[in-house]
């Protein structure tokens, strides 16, 4: 009796062993490496460090932490399934981002529409891979190049993916610097690149930066209603850093908020990507596409800034065109180094930052006009 | 509907609602700059 006692408590330290599959195994070392990419290689650190701590959790075979009541379940069920958790950090990324850019500049937005086009060539990719439309959607959303967008177009129709396409978007968001050098190099002439662009005046009055969120708001949510929550918590955040008048609110949007959020976020993301489901060819057709969607919208975003260079008379540096694909602002900072790379007196930042912002926009009205399209023929 | 019909659909409206979009917003933004231009006092 006793020896069975013993044997039983014995076994209940052992189970976790016992029950460990090879798959667990890989996806702690996923875990583990986006840590390192995190801490060592500072790669988007504020998610990547949670994210992959959660995926080292959720690996850990019978602790029930995504059971019902398993305390990851309950901040995925409070935050994710209910969508909360990427408005959220939607009003902080408004509260932080300075529209200023693309209103001196309003021609700029067109280099934002230009950077979503690799979402829609990866949409049909995905779909001739025999992913399903909503699955396909969601894959080609990767190419928004938007954290928040992605995982809220996820957890709303395809939250099986969640997990890989979020991982997916942040790290080649993360990649920026590594991904389109080469391919800016590739689809520009020397000439173009050293192109030197006009520096900018002051010119947008204080009341237009304050129209700008509300007319966008009701213009975007009119034409896709769907995306209206994308668009209302990214704009409320960027009404109040521009009306100057709840500076605590904006101060607590793009601080607290938006830290406890991502924290809550990134681990329940992390939570996610059990080895079981995670460990398929599937994931990494995934991940494969994610890359491609952002590759072919610096791709779309630079051709069309040839575009402008050829109209305008060489008056605009393509190379502001990489820029339009979101990933803000860390694409306008590849855009500036670059064209002083072949040219050190081209100052292209604020030009690149204009096409960024209009990335930033185009991004979610995209997201918002998917959504719209896909209510308007019944899928959704 | 098939899925090639799904996806040009998604294609043809999609990409040319958010570029339709961002178009209007341009245009919008450029006519407000216009009746709220900026003057050199709100630096103060």
């Amino acid at each position: 009796m006793f020896v069975d006692s013993l044997l039983n408590g014995f076994n209940g330290l052992t189970a976790g062993f016992a029950n460990l599959q090879w798959s667990h195994l890989v996806m702690m070392v996923i875990g583990g490496l986006l840590l390192y990419l995190g801490i060592k290689k500072d790669c988007e650190p504020l998610l990547l460090v949670p994210i992959g701590f959660g995926c080292i959790l959720i690996n850990i075979p019978l602790a029930g932490l995504m059971d019902q009541g398993g305390f990851l379940r309950i901040i995925y069920d409070a935050g994710v399934i209910t969508e909360l958790f990427p408005l959220f950090i939607f009003v902080g990324i408004g509260a932080m981002t300075d529209f200023g850019p693309v209103l001196e500049n309003p021609y700029t937005f067109l280099l934002g529409a230009a950077g979503q086009f690799g979402i829609f060539i990866t949409l049909l990719l995905a779909l001739a891979l025999g992913f399903p439309p909503k699955d396909a959607v969601t894959i080609g959303i990767i190419g928004a190049c938007d954290g928040p967008t992605v995982i809220y177009v996820a957890s709303q129709y395809a939250q099986h993916l969640l997990g890989p396409v979020t991982v997916a978007a942040y790290s080649y968001m993360a990649l920026v610097p590594v991904l389109q050098p080469p391919i800016m190099k590739m689809l520009t002439s020397t000439k173009e690149r050293q192109t030197i662009m006009k520096t900018h005046q002051k010119t947008v009055s204080k009341t237009t930066k304050m129209l700008f969120p509300i007319v966008i708001t009701v213009i975007g949510g009119l034409i896709a209603p769907m995306g209206l929550p994308l668009l209302a918590t990214i704009m409320l955040g960027n009404l109040m850093k521009e009306s100057g008048v709840v500076g605590r609110l904006t101060k607590a949007a793009e601080n607290e908020i938006a830290n406890i959020v991502t924290l809550l976020l990134g681990i329940s993301i992390g939570a996610t990507m059990s080895g079981p489901v995670f460990v398929q060819t599937q994931t990494l057709l995934i991940l494969i596409l994610g890359l491609l969607a952002i590759c072919l919208d610096t791709v779309c975003g630079i051709l069309f800034g040839k575009v402008l260079y050829l109209v305008t008379g060489g008056k605009v540096n393509p190379l502001i065109g990489a820029a339009g694909i979101s990933a803000f602002p860390m694409a306008a900072r590849v855009a500036q180094k670059e064209g002083q790379k072949y040219n050190k007196k081209s100052f292209l930042l604020m030009h690149a930052m204009g096409a960024n912002a209009g990335g930033q926009v185009g991004s979610v009205m995209a997201a918002a006009v998917m959504l719209s399209v896909l209510k308007g023929m019944g899928v959704i | 509907m098939d899925k090639w019909s799904f996806g040009m659909t998604m294609v043809v409206v999609g990409m040319g609602g958010t570029i339709c979009t961002l178009v209007i917003f341009s245009l919008i933004m450029s006519a407000l700059k216009k009746v709220f231009p900026y003057k050199k006092e709100e630096d103060q």
